[in-house]
Formats: structure tokens, C-alpha cells, sequence
């Protein structure tokens, strides 16, 4: 039997059964309809949550000071953990595979420009900040001083600082004062909004050497080193420990890597995808029930039909793939329906709730399409087996 | 061609043996007419499911062109079927959902013959059945006399060896009814072996060869000098 009669042999009952196969596939179709649903929603979220947490680049890798251990004893004079240094950092940077080291620090200060006063947050980073992650300046550029401790008075500002301290006047060139101190603006900072909760446009950027004076702090909150994209997180991962201990005489720092973070993190938006869609499953657990329970009236029906395409010389295993195939067809049809309300339904959502992400990935749909065949597969079973069970003579003379 | 060897062919119903064909002893020829006629429960039924092999023996013999057919698998048996026997029936028995063409179609392409060879096929023998402007029709769109020749062209577009008609003008009127069996009839000069079972005398009368049955036994076999 050539693949093409089967399926005009198997859709002949469909066109005849109009509202009771568009029932039935409307089962499948909204389980279907369901799992891509709730998965294009999981999977939009997955991608949000993640383009948050690497909106500054991936390939980044975190040192900070003190080491997060429970020890026995007396700490002793090695409970008290060395600030990690500019030294540090320079240390970092003759590392292979390193791109740039970035020290930096944080604190608030408060800033004026002719009279006007705010008080902001105060961020000390290195010269290639602007190059590691991924923020640009609007105007100006960062400062180019070789030597971050040797780093002159200058300063990049956010874009908010801009408007609130200068108004129209144009910032570059102009001398404003940091916590008493007078720094030259040289860059202007694009416009990056809200980071986990910190307005990284109400911030000033100084040379970190200038930061750790200002702020009054004995060493660097972080050093981040960005690296190439082609190397694996664990290989800088070893060097930097390695390379600090080799200065610090013990493991006195914690290294984070970001591409490490969002693994994990994005293993666990994984599951949450996987369990809403997991939940949309039932739903196609009831079309199956649909679908076997059509195939098992059509087999009743067609009783005396199966008989006479014995007696046309039809082999049992031909009425079990006839069976199966409508089954399978009914089910493709009702997941392919699916398929559209599911991308329709989500795609109409995201219209009317833009902050609501949404994203369907075409492996999804393709697994959904799948999973519909394999359903009424599944379901086909049973009544085709009995089809094709039938004594061909009972058959035939079935009413 | 057929011979039916000692065939007993019993049912168990309920906790009871019943026996719906006794010790048949048969044979035909290529090219034979035959009427196979008795009352309802003589077992001319169950001896045409016998002679088309959906239904086996109990016990005996069944040879069909010189080969044992008794003991086929279900796959061989449905080749045979296939290839050399053409059922008609009393109630058409055709698929509702399909079209004429469609219809006469099915045992090709349960065959696995291609499309182009089959729609040959149709179009000679519906033209020659008088089907040529009915071959788009549904079963539903056809008269009595129209849906049992498109029966007819099914069961005989495989060039089959046997033809078994079971009461095929039951459901018809008079004048249609003679014009099936004369279609029936007519077969006959392409050689093929015709069985009609019939509880018709008349209709039984015009068969050369008339056997008579009763109680799953063959009570006559009579040959009409012709």
C-alpha cells in the first residue's frame, strides 16, 4: 500500500466526519495549544531573567576579598582577610587569555556642579570598563591613564548625574567635585537604567585608586576579569586562584564566575519551564482519551468495512496501519491546530501585556508536534489491534 | 481448479458443536457456473466464506489451481484472496466515504499497484459496466442496480480466478436483478468460474451446475445437459 492511499483512504473518514474528528483533534490541539503556551511563557522568562543577569557580558570572572569557609579552632591572625589591591590586579592582567582586569569599588558621595548638590552612587573602576562590559559612553570617552594608581582626577558621569547637575551646559571639560574633590568630566555615560535594583545612570565613575581615597578603604570590593570568549571559565578560573595565592601565601578571595551563575541559574529556569509545560501535559492526557475512544466507535462502526477489505485480500497487519495511521493523522492534524492556537494565543498575549516575555522555540514545536503523533499513536493501539483481530467472516456480516 | 477434499467445518456455540458443512466432496473447473442453493442454515454460507477462504476448514482439504490452500498464514491467504477470488454481495458492501473509482480502486490498492496503472484499469472496466459518468459518485449518489456493478468492477479488477456471489440481486428489483446477473453471466466468457448461492430457484435454475444443500450436506449436484 503506497503511503499516499493510506492517507486518502484514512482522511476519506475525517471528510465525512466533519464535527466529530474537528472535536476530537480540538483535544489535541488545545493540550498542545497548552504545553506551548505555558512553555513559550517559561522559556520567555528563562530568556529575560538571563538577559538581566549577562546584560554586562558573559565572559567575566569576579575575585572578591575574604574566603566563605567554616573553619574549627581559633581563627587566630588568620581570620582577618587581606584586602585585595590594585597590586591584585596588575598581577591578573600579565595572566594569558586575559582581556582586561577591571578593580572597582563602590560607595556613595556626594557630588556638585556650580552650586547644585546630589548626592550619588560613587563607582572606582579601571580605565577599560567601558570595554569589558558592555556599556558605552555617550559622549566623551573613558579616561586612558595606563597606570590606575597613578590615574589623574577625571571623571565619566551618568547620564542622570548630566541632567540634574548640568542642564544644558555641556558636561565635558567642566570640573566637578566628588566628595570635595574637583575631577574633569571626560565621558558621559548611554543611558542604562535599573540593575538589580541599582540606577547605574544616578552614578559616577572615577578611577578606582581615586575611589579607594575617597571612600576610605583599605582595598577593592571586586576585581573583574573579562577573558576570551574561547576559554573555558574553569581554565582562568585556576590561574587567577593560583596567581593570587601565589601573592597572598593562602586562598583568601572568592572567585565567581558569571557564565557559572547563569548555568545554574539557568538550569533552574529550565525546570520551571519543564513543570509548566509538564502541566499543560494532562491536558493532552485527556485528548488521547478523545482520540481512543473515537477510534474505538469507528472500529465498531466499520465493522463490516474491515470484513469486506479482508475479503478484498487486505492482510490483518494492513487494517492495524490503516487504523494506526488515522489515529496518527487525526492527532498530527489536532497538534498542528495546536500548534497555532498555542504561538496565537502567546504571540496575542505579548501584544497586549508587553512586559509579559514571551518565546517559542521552534525545537518546541517541533517536540509538541511530535508528542500529538506519538499520542495518537499511543491511542490508536488498542483499537486498531482489535480491527485487525477481527474474524473476517463475523465481520463481514456485522450490522 | 477447486477441490474441497472431506470438509467439515464445525462451531462451537455456547457448549455445543454445531456442524455447518459435513463431509463435502467438490470440485470445479475453470470457467464453471454453479448455484449453490438450500434453505437459510444449510451451510451454503459458510461454504462460500470456505470457497473464499475466510473461513478454514475444520478438517479436509482445500485446493485451489492444484495448491493446498488448507493451512495458509493469514498473510499468504490474504495474497490468494487477493489474486484469485472476487467476492459480490447481497447488501453492495461498498465503502460509503469513497467514490466509485475509489471503490474499485481498493484491491489494487491493497495490492501496492501504482496509481497509473490503477486508474487504466478503472476506466476499462467502468466504461464497459456502463459506470463511465458515475465514476465521481459516492455509493449514496447511486441507484441499487448502479452501486451493485460498481461491486461487480471491484470485485473483479484483479482478473480473479473465482467470482462468489452471495444472493447478488437480493436487494434489487426484477429488472435490475436480471441485468446484474447478465453482467455476472457474462464474465463467464472470459473464463471466469462463477458460484452464485442463492435461495432463488428460479435464478438458480439458470446455472448449468446446481447443487443443493441441506443441513451442511450436498443433497444434489446436478449437471444440465446442455
Amino acid at each position: 500500500m503506497y503511503i499516499r492511499d493510506l492517507i486518502t483512504i484514512t482522511s476519506s473518514s475525517f471528510l465525512t466526519y466533519r464535527m466529530r474528528s474537528f472535536l476530537t483533534g480540538l483535544g489535541i490541539a488545545i493540550g498542545i495549544a497548552a504545553v506551548i503556551l505555558l512553555t513559550s511563557i517559561g522559556e520567555g522568562l528563562h530568556q529575560f531573567v538571563l538577559g538581566e543577569f549577562s546584560q554586562f557580558g558573559t565572559n567575566i570572572i569576579s575575585v572578591q576579598p575574604g574566603k566563605t569557609q567554616t573553619q574549627g579552632g581559633n581563627v587566630g591572625i588568620f581570620g582577618s582577610a587581606r584586602p585585595i589591591t590594585l597590586e591584585d590586579a596588575d598581577a591578573l592582567r600579565r595572566l594569558p587569555y586575559v582581556e582586561y582586569v577591571i578593580p572597582g569599588l563602590m560607595g556613595n558621595a556626594e557630588v556638585r556642579f556650580e552650586g547644585k548638590t546630589r548626592r550619588t552612587m560613587v563607582l572606582g573602576e579601571g580605565r577599560d570598563f567601558g570595554k569589558a562590559f558592555t556599556m558605552k559612553v555617550q559622549g566623551g570617552s573613558f579616561w586612558t591613564d595606563a597606570d590606575d594608581e597613578q590615574a589623574r582626577a577625571q571623571a565619566v558621569i551618568g547620564l542622570k548625574i548630566r541632567q540634574e547637575l548640568f542642564g544644558d551646559t555641556n558636561p565635558l571639560g567642566q570640573y566637578l567635585r566628588v566628595g570635595g574633590q574637583r575631577y574633569r568630566v571626560v565621558g558621559v555615560m548611554e543611558a542604562k537604567g535599573q540593575m538589580l535594583g541599582m540606577d547605574m545612570d544616578d552614578a559616577v565613575f572615577i578611577p578606582a585608586a581615586r575611589a579607594m581615597e575617597l571612600l576610605n578603604r583599605p582595598g577593592l570590593m571586586e576585581i573583574n576579569v573579562s577573558y576570551r570568549a574561547d576559554v573555558e571559565a574553569d581554565v582562568l578560573i585556576r590561574l587567577i586562584k593560583n596567581r593570587l595565592i601565589e601573592v597572598h601565601g593562602r586562598e583568601d578571595f572568592t572567585i565567581i564566575s558569571q557564565e557559572q551563575a547563569l548555568e545554574v541559574l539557568s538550569s533552574v529556569l529550565d525546570i520551571l519551564t519543564f513543570s509548566v509545560g509538564a502541566l499543560g501535559a494532562i491536558s493532552l492526557l485527556v485528548g488521547a482519551v478523545g482520540i481512543l475512544t473515537i477510534m474505538t466507535m469507528a472500529v465498531t462502526e466499520r465493522t463490516a468495512e474491515i470484513g469486506l477489505l479482508r475479503a478484498l485480500g487486505a492482510r490483518a497487519q494492513q487494517v492495524l496501519v490503516l487504523f494506526l495511521c488515522e489515529a496518527m493523522l487525526l492527532s498530527a492534524l489536532g497538534g498542528g491546530l495546536g500548534l497555532l492556537l498555542g504561538i496565537g494565543i502567546a504571540q496575542g498575549l505579548h501584544l497586549l501585556v508587553p512586559a509579559l516575555p514571551v518565546h517559542t522555540p521552534w525545537m518546541f514545536a517541533a517536540l509538541a508536534e511530535l508528542t500529538a503523533v506519538t499520542i495518537g499513536l499511543a491511542a490508536g493501539v488498542i483499537p486498531a489491534m482489535r480491527a485487525a483481530k477481527l474474524d473476517p467472516v463475523e465481520a463481514l456480516h456485522a450490522e | 481448479m477447486i477441490e474441497l477434499q472431506n470438509v467439515c467445518r464445525t462451531f462451537t456455540v455456547g457448549d455445543q458443536q454445531v456442524a455447518a458443512l459435513r463431509d463435502i466432496d467438490l470440485s470445479f473447473g475453470a470457467g464453471e457456473y454453479i448455484s449453490i442453493m438450500g434453505p437459510s442454515g444449510s451451510g451454503k454460507s459458510t461454504m462460500l466464506n470456505m470457497l473464499g477462504l475466510l473461513d478454514r476448514p475444520s478438517s479436509g482439504t482445500y485446493l485451489l489451481d492444484g495448491g493446498n490452500v488448507t493451512d495458509l498464514n493469514d498473510e499468504q491467504l490474504a495474497r490468494v484472496r487477493r489474486e484469485k477470488i472476487g467476492f459480490v454481495f447481497q447488501s453492495f458492501h461498498l465503502v460509503p466515504r469513497l467514490t466509485a473509482t475509489q471503490n474499485v480502486e481498493l484491491p489494487m490498492i491493497l495490492a501496492g499497484i501504482p496509481a497509473g496503472e490503477r486508474k487504466a484499469r478503472v476506466q476499462v472496466l467502468m466504461q464497459s459496466y456502463g459506470l463511465a459518468d458515475r465514476v465521481g459518485h459516492k455509493p449514496d449518489q447511486l441507484s441499487g442496480g448502479q452501486r451493485q456493478r460498481v461491486a461487480i468492477a471491484r470485485a473483479t479488477v484483479m482478473n480473479p480466478a473465482v467470482l462468489l456471489a452471495d444472493e447478488p440481486t437480493g436487494n434489487l428489483d426484477q429488472a435490475t436483478g436480471w441485468e446484474v446477473l447478465k453482467l455476472l453471466e457474462g464474465l463467464l466468457e472470459q473464463g471466469i468460474t462463477l458460484v452464485l448461492v442463492t435461495h432463488d430457484a428460479e435464478i438458480g435454475a439458470r446455472a448449468r451446475r446446481r447443487i443443493h444443500m441441506l443441513d451442511g450436506r450436498i443433497l444434489s449436484d446436478e449437471q444440465q445437459a446442455k
